[in-house]
């Protein structure tokens, strides 16, 4: 059985089709990534992976119970317990230090604790920037704070919208390495990105496009290391 | 975590904890003036003042009518029936209203008189009200001559002088400060005439009904003059108080409706600002219970932080009140302190109820959506 499994799912706003009929499996430990133009429904697809979107119609199977059948409450167990969210915008707090902003999902999931957070922080590089708050750190930093939080409490699965549209290469680079150390430890990756570097990286790409899934290729020679193209 | 927020956003938590800060003076320092303010004043409102005034009908009456018109009163209502007899005299060469009566009772028809001094208790002492005492300069202690000159007319003249020792200085607040009062018998030696009355003030027990009834009987007796009620001085003042009470009560449930708006003001405008943040920490795993904990949380801290500032706060406000205002100090509550913080606690609860719904509403999905 597969970790997740979307069965002919669609998202319907009004006349728009933002997710139009969707099929797609995840196994356990895969990489995935998922392009597309603008609007073409990825976010939505993750928002309702993630638990915080529900499809209008079909089923989608994580680790076998229908999210899409569980009520709000539920649906923010299953995201606490399974789910590593990596936003774009980082989403931050501001008034909290990068070591608080891990912790801060400590606290929600089970009980903070310092010690295992900074090791998380080490993990990304940033064990001296454990004090430092978000306006204090670079962007690639923040998003390395993200990693940090979304690692913390073992999800399942990690799911990472654009995590490196507002970064430089240096930092992409640094972001999908820590990616890759995931995925050796066996850790789910779904990456949406329209950076073609960032989706070769992974396993397989699937490309959305208004809201069907219109194509899927599988990455034959993966080795996890982004390849740039000089 | 709730601290470290508080303490990093401090600006706009200022804010509310200083309107918290001052609905709780104002709520702990009215009702500090509330309780005891009427507590000072009333001692004296609440004994018996008079009750039914003696008026002749034409020129005076003389103190046999006097004894027999409230020989009609049985003794165990009359409380007290003070007589009083005018007459002009003069002290330091000014004509003054001088009232002879018996202060004995006078103390219980007019119990809220206040005396700075001593009541006269024996024979040529003098109580002066306290506008004389200020015009001429008097202090208790004093000695000073009273002249009585009677007008030429059919009798003989009589022209006297004695003096008198001034006791006390007379305060009532109202026309008794104009006068001078001796004794009745000294007044009769004085101006050397006895047995006749202008006036006198009775304090007479009862219900309306049976005031009527001796004022009737009083009447019927032809006596020279005529009985009337006239409205219990304590009467009116604790209207009065009763009035001042509901006010005082009036402002502070207004002033802690403007604290609730103004804190659900700021703690709305929190939410608005931190809608980002609370769908971050709703897509992190926060349930809505959490989120409320976490808002409440906030929101008591600083409904306790501003109801102890306030009571304390409070306490020098309503000493200030009391000493500018009615010139007694009050003592501290310290009953006061819990409630205050009770209340400044329940009140920002009540502000929070709406933001906080606000804040369970927020959709992680949207507000996290890129700009
Ligand atoms: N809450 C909503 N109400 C109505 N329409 C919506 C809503 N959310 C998304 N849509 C529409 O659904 C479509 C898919 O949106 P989605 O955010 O999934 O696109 P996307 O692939 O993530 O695009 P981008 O690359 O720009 O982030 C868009 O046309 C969008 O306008
Ligand atoms: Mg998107």
């Amino acid at each position: 059985m597969s970790l997740l499994e979307l069965k002919n799912v669609s998202k319907i706003y009004g006349e728009l089709h933002a997710l139009d009929d969707v099929s797609l499996a995840v196994e356990k430990g895969e990489w995935l990534a998922i392009m597309g133009p603008s609007g073409s429904g990825k976010s939505t697809m993750m928002n309702i992976i993630g638990c915080m979107d529900k499809p209008s119609k079909g089923e989608v199977l994580l680790d076998g119970v229908d999210i899409a059948k569980e009520n709000a409450k539920n649906l923010t167990n299953i995201r606490r317990d399974k789910i590593g969210l990596i936003f774009q915008q980082f989403h931050l707090v501001n008034y909290l230090n990068a070591l608080e902003n891990v912790m801060l999902a400590q606290y929600y999931h089970s009980i903070p604790d310092e010690k295992e957070a900074l090791e998380a922080l080490e993990r990304v590089g940033l064990l001296d920037r454990a004090k430092h708050l978000p306006s204090q750190l670079s962007g690639g930093e923040q998003q390395r704070v993200c990693v940090a939080r979304a690692l913390i409490n073992h999800p399942e699965i990690i799911l990472a919208d654009e995590p490196t549209g507002n970064l430089d290469d240096s930092n992409e680079e640094t972001v999908v390495e820590l990616f890759r150390v995931l995925h050796e430890e066996g850790t789910t990756l779904i990456v949406v990105t329209h950076d073609p570097e960032v989706a070769d990286v992974a396993q397989r790409k699937i490309v959305l496009r208004n809201g069907r899934i219109a194509k899927q290729t599988v990455n034959a020679n993966f080795t996890g290391h982004i390849r740039f193209e000089v | 975590m709730i601290t470290a927020s508080l303490m990093r956003r401090r600006s706009r938590m200022i804010v509310a904890l200083l309107a918290i800060a001052i609905g709780a003076t104002i709520l702990s320092g009215l009702v500090t003036i509330y309780y005891d303010v009427p507590r000072q004043m009333g001692a004296e409102f609440r004994n018996y003042g008079a009750n039914m005034i003696i008026a002749p009908v034409e020129e005076g009456f003389t103190d046999k009518a006097f004894e027999e018109g409230i020989a009609c009163i049985a003794d165990e209502d009359l409380v007290g029936a003070t007589p009083y007899r005018y007459e002009t005299v003069r002290i330091h060469e000014q004509p003054l209203m001088a009232a002879g009566t018996e202060f004995e009772s006078a103390k219980k028809t007019s119990p809220y008189w206040l005396v700075d001094g001593d009541w006269p208790s024996s024979g040529f002492e003098l109580m002066i009200g306290n506008n004389i005492a200020e015009n001429l300069q008097i202090k208790p202690g004093e000695t000073v001559s009273v002249r009585y000159e009677k007008e030429s007319g059919d009798s003989e003249e009589v022209s006297n002088e004695v003096d008198f020792t001034v006791t006390g200085i007379l305060s009532t607040g109202g026309s008794e400060e104009d006068y001078v009062y001796m004794a009745l018998s000294d007044m009769e030696e004085l101006t050397n005439e006895k047995g006749t009355l202008d006036l006198a003030e009775l304090s007479v027990s009862g219900g309306s009904e049976k005031l009527n009834a001796y004022a009737d009987k009083i009447n019927s007796g032809a006596y020279g003059y005529d009985a009337r009620l006239v409205k219990r001085v304590t009467a009116s003042e604790t209207t009065v108080l009763s009035k001042l009470q509901a006010l005082v009560l009036l402002v502070t449930v207004i002033v802690l409706a403007l604290t609730m708006i103004c804190v659900a003001t700021t703690m709305t405008a929190v939410v608005t600002e931190r809608r980002r943040e609370i769908g971050l920490r709703k897509a992190i795993g926060a349930s809505d219970a959490s989120i409320i904990k976490e808002f409440m949380g906030e929101g008591m801290m600083l409904g306790a932080v501003g109801g102890i500032l306030g009571s304390f706060v409070g306490f020098l406000f309503a000493q200030a009140v009391s000493v500018n205002v009615f010139s007694s100090s009050i003592s501290f509550r310290p009953l006061l302190v819990p409630i205050t913080i009770i209340v400044s606690i329940a009140v920002t609860a009540i502000a929070c109820l709406f933001p906080i719904r606000s804040a369970t509403a927020v959709d992680p999905a949207l507000v996290l959506k890129g700009e």
